[in-house]
């Protein structure tokens, strides 16, 4: 791995050979690493890093008296937070038990998913590799695309509504879209493969002797699977959920598409709205950044406890 | 009894979560049949119109141009820049090593809400004028982290005693590089520009922060949803679909074969 530890070999080709001792090489190595790395750095301190300070900025301008709409002064109004927080935190709150509903359902179906997939047909190459497509499948369609065919799904008149109500599992006048559910729902659908795979590519390594050692002490097959399978495949959960939790807390497609506004609204919609048409930059601005800070805050919570080092 | 219940209980809920998976996507194949008129929201009948007259409804082409050229032109400046920091990453040291993979790792753990409002920001103060140049930088940059996750994995697996043959058979570094390393890295470089260009191809929030008047695929779907999507969107969705399966089941057939040829050998 190590190739500047490695014994430098005089590097063949005219000229070169010359200068090619052991302390030249890896000078010359050294700097070749940081001409590959800058360019991409560079852009991405310009476009990721600064962005984030602009975002922190704008948070705190002031609208000036008599300013036309648009118009900011720079400035350090820290009040743009309170205001934003105390106008907005039910959106903010139901955007994270959204995305925490969304996440805990992912995991439920993901994880027999990845096992099925990944220890139960172990061996069949074939097989295998048709249902690891199938998971990936709904990246080749359009996420929008499907989310519409999910509200058509839940719609009245679509083809789950009047099975539910036939069964009384759903009052004769009960609806499915527009609903914190089919939020949820759509949520959990359109980041299901974000769950299942870290969870496969985990399971795809796991040592199947290990299985049948816990059955061959007398261990049920679910004692097993708690005291063996579940811990050893931790980081691909904690992966999965963390790639689950973070874009569906912040999304807002599925709200607007499968809620209904009033008590399925979510923060992306609100920060949406705010910037584009309300106009509020600041206020926007303070809010993307109280729900990267809430999220940062969570994250490492969430991976201080469970978590291995193996991610980050 | 119970064995038997556990031993079924995996398959049949894994195929159930299979099925949840895919009916979505099964809509919108067969609702690209559907002789829609203006909404398409229940089914009126099979036609194959749609098929045949992709472009039939107003601007839905001109949005997918503008995704296509968008898709092209980040997926070529991510997977290039992309590459060249996995590469150097990989096979060199700084003093910065974790601030540079911190660097690569955050945008995957900002929600895509953040980065598109902070962009518009950036793009805000310095008064840069929405359209195509600030959608194709954005999705550049969240494509970025992506490739540098691939194709690092890649190159992290790949034996450096090659290229020091390369070397001891009187090679050029750059020779080494294009020569040896450059093929073995290919496959996956390859997956990650693909990635790349699914991701740009598919990105809404992040576009829609950014966008100014310009419409992606995404967003034309996006703001015709109150309206009713013409059954042309379905259509250009489904050949994606397909055009991405073949892609990926090529792609599995080619390596296949190469990694049987290799055996042979």
């Amino acid at each position: 791995m190590n190739v500047l530890a490695a014994p430098a070999k005089p590097a063949g080709g005219p000229g070169a050979a010359e200068k090619a001792g052991g302390k030249t090489l890896q000078r010359r190595r050294g700097r070749t690493g940081y001409l590959l790395i800058l360019p991409g750095f560079i852009f991405m301190l310009l476009f990721f890093v600064l962005p984030v300070f602009s975002l922190l900025a704008t948070s705190l301008y002031t609208k000036p008296p008599g300013a036309d709409i648009g118009q900011f002064a720079p400035a350090l109004e820290f009040g743009n937070y309170a205001v934003v927080l105390g106008s907005y935190w039910p959106e903010l709150l139901r955007s994270f038990a959204f995305a925490l509903v969304a996440t805990a359902a992912a995991l439920l179906i993901g994880y027999p998913m990845a096992y099925l997939v990944a220890v139960r047909l172990r061996g069949r190459k074939l097989l295998q590799g048709i249902l690891l497509v199938l998971i990936i499948a709904p990246f080749f369609t359009s996420f929008i695309l499907r989310t519409q065919a999910w509200k058509q799904i839940l719609a009245d008149e679509g083809p789950v509504v009047p099975v539910l109500r036939a069964l009384s599992l759903l009052p004769a006048d009960g609806r499915l879209t527009a609903t914190a559910f089919a939020v949820v729902c759509g949520l959990t659908y359109n980041f299901l493969p974000f769950m299942t795979l870290p969870i496969y590519a985990n399971l795809e390594r796991l040592d199947t002797r290990l299985i049948e050692a816990g059955s061959d002490l007398y261990a049920s097959g679910f004692t097993t699977f708690r005291t063996v399978t579940l811990p050893l495949s931790m980081p691909g959960v904690i992966a999965g959920t963390l790639l689950t939790f973070i874009p569906a807390s912040g999304d807002y497609v599925n709200a607007a598409l499968l809620g209904n506004n009033r008590d399925t609204t979510m923060i992306g919609q609100v920060i949406d709205s705010r910037f584009f048409r309300v106009v509020d930059y600041p206020g926007a601005a303070a809010l993307s950044f109280i729900l990267m800070l809430a999220i940062l805050v969570l994250v490492t919570a969430y991976v201080r406890r469970f978590g291995t080092k193996e991610l980050i | 009894m119970r064995k038997t219940i556990g031993r079924w209980l995996v398959p049949v809920f894994g195929g159930l979560a299979f099925i949840f998976l895919l009916v979505p996507i099964g809509y919108v194949f067969a609702f690209s049949f559907n002789d829609a008129g203006r909404t398409n929201l229940s089914w009126r009948g099979f036609t194959l119109e749609n098929w045949l007259n992709p472009c039939g409804a107003p601007a839905v082409c001109e949005a997918l141009g503008n995704s296509l050229q968008i898709g092209a032109a980040a997926t070529v400046m991510a997977t290039i820049l992309g590459t060249a920091i996995a590469i150097g990453l990989v096979r060199y040291r700084f003093r910065f090593n974790a601030t540079a993979n911190m660097l690569i790792f955050l945008p995957l753990a900002t929600p895509e809400v953040v980065l598109g409002a902070s962009l518009l920001a950036q793009f805000l103060n310095i008064g840069a004028e929405l359209g195509m140049g600030t959608i194709i930088i954005a999705h550049t940059m969240f494509c970025i982290s992506f490739v540098v996750v691939t194709v690092k994995a890649r190159v992290a697996s790949l034996d450096p005693k090659l290229e020091e043959a390369a070397a001891d058979l009187y090679a050029s570094p750059l020779q080494a590089f294009w020569r040896v390393t450059f093929p073995l890295l290919l496959p996956g470089i390859v997956a990650a520009a693909l990635l790349a260009f699914a991701m740009s191809f598919d990105d809404f929030i992040i576009t829609n922060f950014n966008s100014g008047n310009v419409d992606t695929f995404p967003k034309f779907i996006y703001v015709a949803a109150t309206r009713g999507i013409p059954a042309q969107a379905n259509v250009i969705g489904s050949a994606m679909f397909l055009i991405a399966l073949a892609i990926v089941i090529g792609g599995q057939v080619l390596s296949h074969r190469r990694s049987k040829l290799l055996a042979a050998r």
